[in-house]
């Protein structure tokens, strides 16, 4: 406990003291600066749509492991770790010169008249790079453990493979794929090393909050710093708390504990 | 079990967006780690590798990890047990606080550290007095590395050791053991795999640390810079090549830690497996 509270507590406490020290008036003006509103924008915005993306291909990545076999799986279900596994700024420097004007993918998106670097779609992409194996991860195990008399009764009461799916499965899962979303939107909120090398960086246009947070520290701001911290750190203990709540709720309804 | 599946066609639909999802998004990035890598050549790769200031980074990034991963791996199972085999006033507080390294973002957990250490605060000035180095330089590093990897053992082990639950200590202990053999001789084989698993997360998050360390470092090359950092550095020089090939070795290390995941998770599973056949606990 002695240990934890030196490492964990003191340090964290010391945001809130900074913060707090600068009075209500300038804290709001910091945090209330279009600047600052910009970065904010772009991070929650870029963190949902690659929330939303990982739910959609995330679900079905889950499914495909839970449910089919095919070769080389176990390759795959270890590959689904990568993003996790890759520090995060060797993800940054591949996916920005994956996707720059001249990558290997970026040549054919900006043929296509689709930018794909330095801009919200870039900053989009690194997110969804990093959160899918949340939720690959937290939708798995519920497949596999979803009761299939379920759905042999429905077949016998002659429904078709579409009508089980959205009808049976699918309101099952959904408690995992609204938590595996949090956790994901969570963690893309703080991301700082995978996003900045694709990110542009342009103030109030393109850069993401935990780089405002950067750079108010080089310019020696450490309030104005502490208290773009705070928010986001707030925002991100509020998701993780959703999520928890969620689970807890709906594993209690559903009668597993 | 037909009634249960998809059609052929439907299922090999899905089988193929999923890995092509999966190539073109991991698989791809993967690949041109390592052909960006050596795009200058074999010879290339290694003046990359073996310059001083590379050298001095792989150097300081194993120290870190020396440090941090041994601290974090006494500490995890010292909360662990805490959190699965005792009930205290403040639980919730301490699984909150084991939780909050990991969801904050790494920015915010250099930031605590420079408002803990730096020139302006209470702290700052004595340091100074005493001509203690720590902000923008390796105890920095190692502190907010320590900070950041601090859940990885602990949060593997809570729900194997939940699992296991403690009916055997509580044998251990009416048999007449101490508390320190019980541990030796029954928990810790019982959470071997788990703690390893712990240990392996845990050393290549300590290792591929780039945000809580780059607000805490001083970006001196060749002193202060670990290998991500390093990388971000010669990446911003447009030394791509060079950038690419350290990242290969962060990249390798990413690979060995999922090889080891799944090695552990098949084992464990053979377990449950033998376990189940023979009927005893193991």
């Amino acid at each position: 406990m002695v240990y934890l509270s030196l490492i964990v507590l003191i340090p964290l406490s010391m945001l809130f003291f900074k913060a707090s020290a600068m009075g209500w008036n300038d804290f709001w003006g910091t945090v209330s600066a279009p600047r600052t509103l910009a970065a904010y924008r772009l991070t929650f915005g870029a963190s949902f749509v690659a929330g939303l993306v990982n739910v959609v291909f995330g679900t079905l990545i889950a499914w495909v492991l839970a449910r089919y076999s095919f070769p080389g799986k176990r390759i795959v279900d270890a590959f689904v770790d990568f993003p996790f596994a890759l520090p995060t700024a060797v993800t940054g420097i591949t996916l920005a010169t994956l996707y720059s004007r001249n990558g290997w993918i970026g040549q054919y998106l900006y043929d296509w008249g689709m930018p794909s670097a330095y801009n919200f779609f870039g900053i989009t992409l690194a997110l969804t790079f990093i959160g899918l194996p949340f939720v690959v991860r937290t939708v798995e195990p519920v497949i596999q453990e979803l009761d299939g008399e379920l759905e042999d009764a429905a077949v016998s009461l002659g429904a078709s493979r579409w009508q089980i799916f959205f009808r049976v499965i699918f309101p099952n899962l959904i408690p995992a794929i609204i938590s595996g979303f949090t956790l994901a939107f969570a963690r893309a909120i703080g991301e700082y090393g995978s996003v900045i090398f694709i990110a542009g960086n342009m103030p109030g246009k393109t850069e993401i909050a935990p780089l405002l947070i950067m750079t108010k520290l080089e310019q020696y701001d450490y309030a104005g710093a502490a208290s773009i911290a705070v928010v986001l750190l707030i925002v991100s203990l509020g998701l993780l708390w959703l999520a928890g709540f969620i689970q807890k709720y709906f594993s209690k309804r559903i009668g597993v504990s | 079990m037909s009634s249960r599946m998809e059609s052929a066609g439907v299922r090999r639909t899905l089988i193929g967006v999923a890995l092509l999802y999966l190539g073109l998004f991991i698989f791809i990035p993967l690949c041109a780690i390592f052909v960006h890598a050596f795009s200058k050549g074999v010879p290339a790769y290694f003046r990359a590798i073996q310059d001083p200031n590379t050298l001095a980074a792989i150097k300081l990034t194993l120290l870190t990890a020396l440090i941090a991963v041994p601290l974090n791996l006494v500490f995890g199972i010292a909360a662990a047990w805490a959190m699965v085999k005792f009930d205290f006033p403040g639980k919730t507080l301490l699984g909150i606080l084991i939780d909050i390294p990991l969801s904050v973002s790494p920015v915010i957990s250099g930031l605590i550290f420079v408002l803990l250490f730096g020139a302006q605060t209470a702290l700052g000035p004595w340091l100074i007095e005493h001509n203690i180095r720590i902000l923008f330089a390796p105890p920095a590093i190692i502190l907010a590395t320590i900070f950041v990897t601090f859940p990885m053992v602990a949060r593997e082990l809570i729900p194997v050791m939940k699992a296991q639950g403690s009916d055997e200590e509580q044998a251990a202990m009416t048999l007449g053991a101490s508390g320190f053999l019980t541990f030796w001789k029954v928990t810790l084989p019982n959470i071997k795999w788990g703690l390893f698993y712990g240990v392996v997360l845990c050393n290549a998050r300590a290792m591929g640390e780039f945000g809580a360390v780059s607000v805490v470092s001083g970006h001196i090359r060749g002193q202060t810079n670990t290998l991500p950092l390093h990388i971000e550095i010669l990446y911003n020089e447009y030394n791509f090549a060079a950038a690419f090939a350290v990242a290969s070795i962060l990249a390798m290390l990413a690979l060995v830690t999922l090889v080891l995941k799944s090695g552990i998770e098949y084992r464990y599973r053979e377990e449950i497996k033998a376990t189940a056949k023979t009927g005893h606990a193991v």
